[in-house]
């Protein structure tokens, strides 16, 4: 927000375009000059037409903007894209392999989602979310840290997914989906 | 409420009714879940929102906004701005192209569309809140205009702004009208009664300041043409209106705005009006002579959009001896401004909830230097609920008589205010089946029995209600040489399921299969009509003249089938199905779309028709209704709640899809939770700004708030309404935060009558 107060004059603008970035976009190689200021999010949208990941708040609050960074969950527009040379990312566009994603079908049956706008972030962190539980991480919610196998209970997966809002309030069938798209894998 | 008005609600009782639409009572697609047409297109994010369309040669505006409440500009010093790389444009009060004031909602002229504030910003130096418009930046990228936006600086001559609602409120006035009815109504003398009652309760209940926060924030993307003519893509609940209130204000005429919007990213009200953004947009676009995009930031939304006003109600309520209501007394206070006149409708709940032998209900509204509030989810009858269910409560165990039991005998047989035949109210039996499904019997009568370790447990109950409103709406049908359908409809599409019910609906009643029928919408180009995703009315509104827009193709194709054809002179019934009109009851005595249409050398026919006036909905009184029921969890040391079951058993008419409805219901009741427990605007009282607005401070439910929501509901179809059904958007919110507020009693003994029931308030 401006405000009368800023001393706005010692600002150093940089020039736009000036950084020159090589990504690896959802198994493409993209290089692209952008002003460093932009986040990875903004050149997802902006410059490279890949407008799955969304903005909800741009401030790391609602996971609406969730990729996948080397397999890992991570807030788009909290990563400065120029610090992100040679990280391979996968977006909502690049979740499925020819078909759906079996999260993708089973958000689909379970109707996890109403308007849609939370649900590349939801799908994304959840795939990310599940990579997590699978390596034994616990959560805050799980009891004894110690224990062998932790349960992908309800509690555990709503836990690891809070930091995804959905205003629309499609918890419930988010909470379906995941179990239907991957309990199997758990037993595995 | 007018003479004119009132005459017409005396006319249509004596209108006869329509007949019950035979597709009420058919099984086929409605009534089973299907899945979203759109469904693919969300999860591979291929739908595509507002701030997402590809336009060439686009720029990126970024307002500024002010940061006073109430005063004037003395000036604008754009001079670093204006020489920031990248640069477009700056549009001030000193360049911005004139713009009328947009019209403010009038239930009686909605096809001209409307706007949440009257006011056109940036046409002159007044300040009317904190967060209005004062500059848009337009410049080549997102990034340069974000930073020269912070490069503006804005003299103000400000003056002492009035923000508090807490200490105006006493200076509330009546309004001339609510939602046109008349603003207070008394029935027999209310305070004698109330005073002579057997059982009473009287009490305050405060609401605070919320903002829907759809996760989409309010985009606009506008463009003009050589010969004037503005398209804009925004993300609006109302293509239409949007349409209509912006040609109003750039003086053009409704033909030369095309507003599109395929998919929305959630709206609750926040997304029905015309807000001054759009606006300022399309200034933009002229201003810089390319097409601009202005997408708000969370903080943006915060300023430029409001959201539910504060409340203070008071409800009073006395019972006789046998717990019959003497006396229900509800008045209160909501905040709005000089420019939105808006005064939310919580008074109207009671007047439909309850019989009793007096009642006085009323509200007043006092005017705040902000921004402009709105409809938000069940506007009225989410507070309204929520005060008048507490009390409910609050007098069952005052009489110490089951709460579920004191609303059964307190059943009205017609409406208690205006004495009209409910078309269609099972509110007794929802509760019944909820009641049972829940175990409500098993539940301990005293207060502050139930106890797991630290944890404090109570069940709650509240009833949701919601009425049911239609607008006429237009649509044009095509049927095709291929056998196939093509609905349209200048419709909204949320997160509803528009296309997909509308979907299911058009091949029911064309007896086509799913796969051959499609919904065109989200475009202002379609037929033009007042059809707004608001007031739960826009699935009920479209199928209305979908049915008389098929019957209409119908008997054109009959027509156009000709003496050869076996439906000429037909004696018996002709009925859809199997892809075309057949004898009723004759095998396949009939003919196909494809073949009609082929051997009359016809590519297609196209039909367009409006649906009639809702008269139904005066005639009858109509609504939704639905009993909520839910467990807490009370920690006796943290004052944390934990909202560990629900049930919501609801009667919402027939259920025209359970995949999308029940989403839509758990939805409302979701937002409730959040209502009830965490979500507050909070307003600096001095200065009139906003201090939370942002999603990390202004907190909605998350996974883990949020239980298992079961959902039932009676399926019950009403015979005056299209399809039966009743509209499900609205009503999941209604009762939920009682529902919350009598559960948290039941298990601590503590009435909290001032939401949100944050940790403090339980300690
Ligand atoms: S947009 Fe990144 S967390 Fe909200
Ligand atoms: S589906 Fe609308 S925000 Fe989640």
């Amino acid at each position: 927000m401006p405000s009368p107060n800023q001393t706005p004059k010692a600002v150093p603008i940089p020039p736009a375009g000036s950084a020159l970035i090589l990504l690896k976009i959802n198994g493409v190689d993209r290089s692209l000059s952008i002003d460093p200021r932009t986040s990875l999010l903004d050149v997802l949208r902006e410059h490279l037409s890949l407008t799955g990941p969304k903005k909800g708040c741009n401030q790391g609050a609602c996971g609406a903007c969730t990729v996948l960074m080397d397999g890992q969950r991570v807030l788009s527009c909290l990563s400065l894209a120029v610090q992100l040379e040679g990280r391979e990312i996968t977006t909502i566009e690049g979740i499925a392999n020819g078909e759906l994603h079996p999260l993708q079908a089973a958000f689909i049956e379970h109707d996890g989602f109403q308007c849609g706008y939370c649900t590349p972030g939801q799908i994304c962190s959840a795939i990310g979310m599940f990579q997590e539980f699978q390596n034994g991480l616990p959560s805050a919610v799980t009891g004894d840290m110690a224990a062998a196998t932790i349960e992908f209970s309800d509690t555990e997966i709503k836990e690891r997914m809070s930091g995804n809002l959905c205003r629309c309030g499609a918890y419930v069938g988010i909470c379906e989906a995941i179990h239907s798209a991957f309990d199997r894998e758990v037993a595995k | 409420m007018s003479v004119l008005q009132k005459l017409m609600e005396t006319v249509v009782q004596f209108m006869p009714d329509k007949a019950p639409d035979p597709l009420i009572h058919k099984h086929g697609y409605l009534g089973t879940p299907v899945s979203r047409v759109d469904g693919q297109r969300k999860v591979k994010g291929e739908a595509r929102f507002t701030a997402e369309f590809e336009i060439e040669n686009l720029a990126y505006a970024v307002p500024v906004c002010s940061t006073i409440a109430k005063g004037r500009i003395i000036s604008i010093d754009a001079y670093d701005a204006e020489r920031s790389p990248g640069v477009i444009a700056i549009v001030t009060a000193e360049n911005a192209p004139k713009m009328k004031r947009p019209p403010l909602m009038d239930v009686r002229h909605m096809d001209k569309g409307f706007a949440a504030s009257d006011l056109a910003v940036l046409q002159d130096d007044k300040i009317s809140w904190d967060g209005q418009p004062v500059a848009v930046v337009v410049a080549e990228t997102l990034e340069q205009a974000e930073h020269a936006a912070s490069l503006v600086r804005v003299e103000y001559d400000e003056k002492a702004a009035r923000v508090s609602f807490e200490d105006l409120k006493a200076e509330a006035t009546v309004p001339s009208a609510v939602m046109g009815e008349d603003p207070e109504l008394e029935i027999g003398n209310a305070q004698k009664a109330f005073a002579a009652a057997a059982f009473k309760v009287d009490n305050l209940y405060r609401t605070p300041h919320y903002n829907h926060n759809a996760i989409e924030p309010h985009a606009a993307i506008a463009a003009w043409d050589e010969d004037g003519r503005l398209t804009v893509f925004d993300s609006t609940q109302f293509v239409n209106g949007c349409k209509h209130a912006l040609a109003g204000m750039f003086g053009l005429d409704g033909d030369d705005v095309r507003v599109i919007a395929p998919f929305v990213g959630g709206g609750f009200g926040g997304k029905a009006a015309l807000w001054n953004h759009t606006a300022l947009c399309a200034a933009a676009a002229k201003v810089a002579n390319r097409p601009v995009k202005m997408a708000l930031s969370r903080e943006d939304v915060f300023r430029l959009i409001g959201g539910r006003t504060p409340s203070e109600q008071r409800v009073a309520l006395g019972a006789d001896k046998e717990g019959k209501f003497a006396a229900i007394i509800h008045t209160g206070v909501t905040a709005t401004t000089t420019h939105a006149k808006f005064p939310e409708q919580f008074s109207l709940t009671p007047r439909h909830l309850y019989a009793s032998r007096t009642m006085s209900v009323g509200q007043k509204v006092v005017n705040l230097d902000t921004v402009a509030n709105t409809w938000m989810r069940a506007p009225g009858e989410s507070i309204g609920t929520f005060a008048l269910e507490s009390a409910i409560d609050e007098l069952a165990y005052a009489m110490k008589i089951d709460p579920v039991e004191l609303r059964r005998l307190n059943e009205p047989e017609r409406d208690p205010t205006k004495g009209t035949e409910f078309s269609s109210r099972h509110l007794v039996e929802a509760y019944r089946r909820g009641a049972e499904k829940f175990g409500w019997s098993g539940r301990p009568a005293e207060p502050c029995s139930q106890r797991d370790g630290k944890w404090l447990i109570g069940q709650g109950v509240a009833t949701a209600y919601y009425p049911v409103f239609r607008f006429p709406a237009a649509v044009r049908l095509r049927i095709a040489a291929d056998g196939s359908a093509l609905v349209q409809a200048a419709a909204n599409e949320m997160g509803m399921g528009t296309a997909t019910v509308q979907i299911q609906h058009a091949a029911d009643r064309l007896g086509l299969p799913l796969e051959m029928v499609s919904f065109r919408y989200g475009d202002s180009d379609l037929p033009d009509s007042p059809i707004i995703a608001g007031g739960s009315s826009q699935t009920g509104s479209i199928a209305a003249a979908v049915q008389v827009a098929v019957e209409k193709a119908h008997r054109e194709l009959v027509k156009l089938a000709g003496n050869g054809s076996p439906l000429a002179g037909a004696n018996v019934e002709i009925e859809a199905r199997d892809g075309g009109l057949f004898l009723s009851g004759e095998g396949n005595k009939g003919e196909t779309y494809a073949s009609i249409l082929k051997r009359a050398g016809r590519d297609f026919i196209e039909v367009e028709e409006t649906s009639g006036m809702p008269f139904e909905v005066m005639k009858y009184s109509m609504a939704s209704y639905g009993a909520q029921f839910c467990k807490a969890r009370v920690n006796r040391e943290s004052g944390e709640v934990r909202i560990s079951r629900w049930l919501g058993s609801f009667d919402c008419g027939r259920i025209l899809n359970p995949k999308t409805a029940v989403s839509q219901l758990r939805g409302g009741i979701v937002m409730g939770i959040g209502m009830a427990l965490a979500e507050e605007t909070l307003l600096d009282t001095r200065r009139g700004r906003i201090m939370n607005p942002s999603l990390a401070e202004y907190h909605v439910p998350v996974h883990l708030d949020v239980p298992h929501i079961e959902i039932i509901y009676n399926d019950i179809p009403d015979e005056h309404t299209p399809l039966g059904a009743h509209g499900v958007g609205e009503i999941g919110i209604t009762g939920a935060a009682a529902a919350i507020a009598n559960a948290i009693f039941h298990a601590t003994g503590k009435r909290i009558r001032d939401l949100p029931i944050t940790l403090g308030k339980l300690l």
